[in-house]
């Protein structure tokens, strides 16, 4: 039985540092998706699609802003300041979720790797020691179901139904698949992480993630491209331009007059 | 695709027991009934009808995108989490009357087809830029505040599908327009800085807005036979005092002005609010697609439906090749 730790001032020293940066892991890649995910709102192929694709941005954004309280509950800035005031290289967000949108197929690929990651990613994190993360982790689960259901049906539906359909999806299996395994970049900080039952390794996340995602594009008709070389660097910080300009974009505003309220 | 096929039976005049069918629907509206979207009805009833909710339809998903626009730059979460829900809103609205319009016998396809064509209109006040974040609050706010005094009074309408599609909308423009007031409040009461770009967004829009409700009673078409069938239960003129009447003192306490040519001042006695009369050939040629902003929104809708057109294609392709339900861990 592992010792379990009840609030902030609980953790310590390295698995302290070890847990905010987990934390800023969960926190940015649903910050960043989120604000991909959102500007499809108006756009989508279809009305009832859009409003779908606006819910999970909503819901990405809004499970950033619980991860960013947790964050600050640690002693870091509060959420706003994280969101609004950081460079590219202090966010840890794999460059998966920071991809610019591209076309309808590009960010159903992307939600559905995503969402495997991170259905599995919470399921360990519910059973994890820091009880704070655990509790918002197992709450977080109820939405993720549906973000599931949502991202295998499109998945599903787009694969094989038509020439065309097939072929923007396979050719964003292609693109991403790279960046999906940079969702699982090592971190320095991953044994500790698994030593103090915060959460499972990376390692381990990702053979239930290629079990899953090998065996969903099968059954829609896709294949899984050989020999990809994972996509690293996001999770220190080391990220692709895109990401400098989605921040100029999100920072515009607020940085006419950073002091003031908005 | 939802098919809409109606029975068309004598409802044009000239046709056989048509004057007697207007009289007992005439007895019925009269009478406070609603009308449903099997029973009989004139085919200008109709058609007035479809045209009234295809561009209220239309306006919506316009609507959606210069707000939309300023998604990626909402200065914080807060924010830019409401305004993903009030951009989501107003296409969730969209959908919610191309169905209404769809029970009276016309696609969502054909109506959509017909806007990204530019023969179907939207409102006016769409084809206009939202050039700064105080322009998405003043649209939220006041913007959202013309459309509710618009859309309560169509709401008591004569026809069903119609009236409790817009009740529903009616309950979430509520809440934008509190979300607009708040962005207002916030800038007018913040740096001057703030204060003015709101205050330059302001004398922007007002002309839209006092286009909003459509011409005045002096020069518009439509008015007398929506009057009489109760889809419309106020003339353009009266909805736009009541809009006045409610919103300039709010526009006032938060230290707002409203540009001076527009000569607005209050009629002690009467309550009614007198201003220069807007330049309705102006706003005809606006809502005719040659507003700052119609090509732009035109594009853009026609980009995301062209796009989006493989998409569409699959998904019936899909559904006539139904699988199993993939299973949920």
């Amino acid at each position: 039985m592992k010792k379990t730790f009840a609030s902030p001032d609980s953790v310590s020293g390295e698995s302290r540092d070890a847990l905010i940066d987990l934390i800023y892991r969960l926190a940015d890649d649903d910050l960043i998706l989120g604000h991909r995910n959102s500007v499809w709102t108006g756009l989508a192929p279809i009305l009832e699609a859009d409003i779908a694709m606006s819910s999970l941005a909503q819901d990405e954004i809004g499970q950033a802003v619980a991860y960013y309280r947790l964050l600050h509950d640690l002693g870091e800035p509060d959420p706003d300041t994280l969101a609004f005031t950081r460079s590219a290289q202090d966010y840890r967000c794999a460059s998966l979720t920071l991809l610019d949108r591209g076309d309808w197929a590009f960010s159903t690929v992307r939600q559905y790797f995503y969402d495997v990651y991170k259905t599995h990613r919470l399921a360990s994190l519910s059973d994890g020691t820091y009880a704070p993360l655990a509790q918002l982790a197992r709450k977080v689960r109820g939405e993720q179901k549906y973000h599931m259901m949502h991202s295998r049906m499109w998945v599903s539906r787009l694969g094989d139904a038509t020439d065309e359909s097939r072929e923007r999806m396979q050719r964003s299996v292609d693109t991403l698949y790279g960046h999906a395994l940079g969702l699982f970049e090592p971190t320095p900080f991953e044994q500790i992480i698994a030593d103090h039952g915060f959460c499972t390794t990376e390692s381990g996340l990702f053979e239930t993630w290629r079990d899953e995602v090998h065996s969903m594009l099968d059954h829609a008709g896709l294949t899984i491209p050989g020999d990809v070389t994972p996509k690293h660097g996001g999770r220190r910080g080391q990220h692709l331009p895109e990401l400098q300009l989605l921040l100029d974009e999100m920072q515009q505003v607020y940085r006419l007059e950073p002091t003031a309220q908005w | 695709m939802i098919r809409c096929n109606h029975v068309v039976q004598n409802d044009k005049l000239g046709d056989p027991g048509y004057e007697e069918s207007l009289a007992a629907f005439e007895a019925r509206i009269a009478h406070g009934d609603k009308v449903e979207a099997g029973d009989w009805m004139p085919d200008a009833y109709r058609r007035q009808l479809i045209r009234l909710i295809h561009v209220h339809a239309n306006s919506e998903i316009c609507g959606a995108l210069p707000e939309g626009g300023w998604i990626p730059h909402a200065p914080n979460l807060k924010r830019k989490l409401a305004l993903i829900a009030k951009v989501q809103d107003e296409v969730g609205h969209a959908q919610l009357l191309y169905r209404a319009a769809e029970t009276l016998g016309k696609s969502r396809e054909e109506m959509v087809e017909e806007l990204i064509s530019g023969k179907a209109k939207y409102s006016n006040v769409f084809h206009y830029h939202a050039e700064t974040w105080a322009d998405v609050a003043t649209i939220s706010w006041l913007i959202d505040a013309g459309a509710i005094v618009n859309q309560r009074m169509m709401a008591e309408g004569s026809y069903g599908p119609y009236g409790r599609a817009l009740k529903r909308i009616c309950y979430e423009e509520a809440f934008h327009l509190t979300h607009g007031y708040d962005m207002c409040i916030t800038l007018a009461g913040g740096t001057k800085k703030q204060h003015d770009m709101l205050q330059d967004a302001l004398n922007r829009w007002w002309k839209p807005i006092m286009m909003f409700h459509g011409p005045s009673d002096k020069e518009s078409r439509h008015n007398e036979i929506l009057m009489k069938w109760q889809v419309k239960l106020k003339s353009n003129d009266e909805q736009r005092q009541e809009f006045l009447r409610q919103y300039v003192p709010k526009i006032y306490e938060l230290g707002l002005t409203i540009p001076e040519e527009w000569n607005l001042r209050l009629d002690e006695d009467t309550g009614d609010w007198h201003y220069t009369e807007p330049d309705w050939a102006e706003f005809l040629s606006v809502v005719r697609g040659n507003g700052p902003a119609s090509a732009l929104r035109l594009r853009t809708r026609k980009m995301a439906h062209v796009e989006g057109a493989w998409v569409r294609e699959a998904l019936e392709v899909a559904a006539r090749d139904e699988r199993m339900p993939v299973s949920v861990n």
